[in-house]
């Protein structure tokens, strides 16, 4: 584990890339899911991808931290950059990659373990095995993650426990103990209700002074409400990719400007 | 809402009767069919705790069998049950719960897995007898292990190890792959996933896998016949090479070897056994109570 917050070691370079794809395309057997996809990340932000179901934006995700190699039969070609290192050559480890590069799922899936002992997975994999430091580590990302005022006192019950809303905010603290660099998030509010939702978005606008966010959503007010830069994809290609407000007033593509005022998707 | 005559109510009454008539009978039916599945089991253990239950004495437990095995107790049979029941644990239970791991979590799909997990089905259809007649050979003659709680129980183990392979691998299939994402999302490899999220999921599976293990092996005869049971031992093995007694096999003697014997010697030991599988299997199921609880419900 790193010493220093991730905010300072972030912040040097708040705006600058902190990500990349350069000519990344994928393959599902032989249906290409990315066709050649060329965006930058930047530092501290947060990143939208914006389309309809089934455009790769998920699998353009999984792409960042490597989590498509669990999937069979996905085949990767280009370059995924991580300060300006490409987490494919050879000899990287994609184990040391997902533990920079944290993820949050669409669907809540904390581990059927305590609270506590789904914050605390990751560092103990890693690791930790102090009690004071572990549960230290425990508290400080259940209250980056807005949940410690629920938990505090119950932190030895089961996770599964839970309510939909807090257990998304538990896979974020859990996500945020291994202290990423960058987030990426796969819809994560897509299986909440309204109010959760909008704790989560809350959560991101907060977490982003500490963390590149990257997340996918289906949701455009969502991405207006939570993102600087926005990217809008369609059948595997990346269309448009710019600041979020003039994607969504100024479209420059036709077919985003069909998608975002609801002509498909 | 339009008033309803009186001619139409009577007849919904009527309607709604014939309904219920025809509910009461399929119930009735479906209870029958219950009564049926379990007569047999009640059937068996009044006559068990009928004929058994006298024989059943502090003496009985705790001493050997005397005056030709026409009187005395079941202690040396119960010892050897119980060294072979945790004999063949030790030998099935890691190898079955490493040999089911690695098939769903390793293995790669393909002839070769295929015909991994067609041996082990076919393996699970083996005739007791002929697990016997293999501990005979390799372990007893070729291994030189002689008959012995040794042999006995690799023969044992060897005879379980498909329950608890198939056991593992359906309930590590089990635990959701999204439990598996999150650990490796986390920077966690595919070993620590597999032992930290997996094996823990898995858990309560294993064990009803074991327990159904342990009681086969409390209750199979033919496989220790010749690997592991003395027909009358009246001390207790010293090492693990020496025979012993075993409940099941006890049994067989009391029941065909014996002339006059005492016949609730037999329903005695028979309860005895009976009650020691059924122990096992509430052990099993309290244990797999509390693991699922504290697992947390809900669930996603």
């Amino acid at each position: 584990m790193s010493s220093s917050p991730g905010a300072d070691r972030a912040s040097l370079n708040a705006g600058g890339v902190k990500m990349a794809t350069d000519g990344l395309s994928i393959w599902y057997g032989s249906i290409q899911a990315i066709k050649n996809v060329t965006a930058g990340f930047a530092s501290n932000r947060v990143t939208a991808l914006i389309g309809p179901s089934g455009c790769g934006k998920s699998t353009f995700l999984r792409a960042l931290n490597r989590m498509n190699e669990v999937l069979p039969g996905v085949h990767t070609a280009g370059r995924v950059l991580l300060d300006g290192e490409d987490v494919y050559a050879a000899g990287v480890d994609p184990v040391d990659i997902r533990r920079r590069v944290g993820m949050v799922f669409q669907r809540p899936n904390p581990f059927p373990f305590t609270i506590f002992d789904n914050v605390a997975y990751g560092p103990r994999r890693h690791g930790v095995v102090a009690k004071g430091e572990l549960a230290g580590i425990v508290e400080r990302s259940l209250k980056e993650a807005v949940l410690w005022e629920e938990v505090a006192g119950r932190l030895h019950t089961p996770a599964m426990n839970l309510s939909g809303g807090q257990q998304q905010r538990l896979c974020i603290a859990r996500a945020l103990a291994v202290r990423p660099e960058v987030l990426l998030m796969d819809e994560p509010a897509s299986a909440l209700d309204p109010v959760a939702t909008g704790r989560v978005e809350d959560l991101i606008a907060e977490l982003c002074k500490s963390y590149t966010i990257i997340i996918v959503t289906h949701n455009m007010q969502q991405a207006a409400r939570v993102s600087t830069k926005t990217g809008f994809f369609l059948h595997g290609e990346l269309v448009e990719y710019g600041p979020t407000d003039e994607l969504f007033t100024r479209p420059k593509d036709p077919r985003t400007e069909a998608y975002i005022t609801g002509r498909f998707g | 809402m339009a008033p309803i005559s009186e001619g139409t109510a009577v007849r919904a009454a009527a309607r709604g009767a014939a309904k219920r008539r025809r509910q009461a009978l399929v119930f009735g039916l479906f209870g029958a069919l219950v009564f049926c599945a379990l007569a047999p089991l009640v059937i068996i253990l009044i006559y068990l705790l009928a004929g058994g239950l006298p024989a059943i004495s502090w003496e009985f437990l705790t001493r050997g069998p005397s005056n030709m095995m026409r009187s005395g107790g079941i202690f040396p049979a119960l010892v050897g049950t119980f060294l072979l029941v945790l004999g063949s644990s030790l030998v099935a239970v890691p190898l079955g719960v490493a040999g089911g791991l690695y098939l769903s979590e390793f293995a790669r799909p393909g002839p070769f897995t295929r015909l991994i997990r067609l041996a082990v089905l076919n393996l699970a259809g083996v005739p007791s007898v002929v697990y016997g007649l293999f501990g005979l050979s390799l372990f007893v003659v070729f291994l030189k292990m002689g008959v012995s709680v040794l042999a006995g129980s690799l023969t044992l183990g060897v005879m379980v190890l498909p329950i608890i392979i198939s056991a593992t691998e359906e309930a590590a299939r089990n635990v959701p792959a999204s439990h598996r994402h999150a650990s490796l999302a986390l920077g966690a490899t595919k070993w620590t996933t597999v032992r930290h999220v997996v094996l823990p999921g898995a858990m309560p599976g294993i064990l009803t896998g074991a327990i159904l293990a342990v009681s086969r092996v409390a209750g199979e005869t033919a496989p220790i016949m010749f690997t592991a049971a003395a027909f009358f031992l009246p001390r207790l093995p010293t090492s693990p090479l020496d025979p012993v007694m075993a409940l099941p096999y006890h049994l067989y003697v009391l029941s065909t070897e014996v002339a006059r014997a005492d016949p609730r010697l037999r329903t005695g030991t028979a309860l005895v056994l009976v009650t020691l599988v059924l122990l096992s299997n509430l052990l099993a199921i309290v244990l797999r109570a509390r693991m699922r609880a504290r697992q947390g419900g809900g669930g996603v």
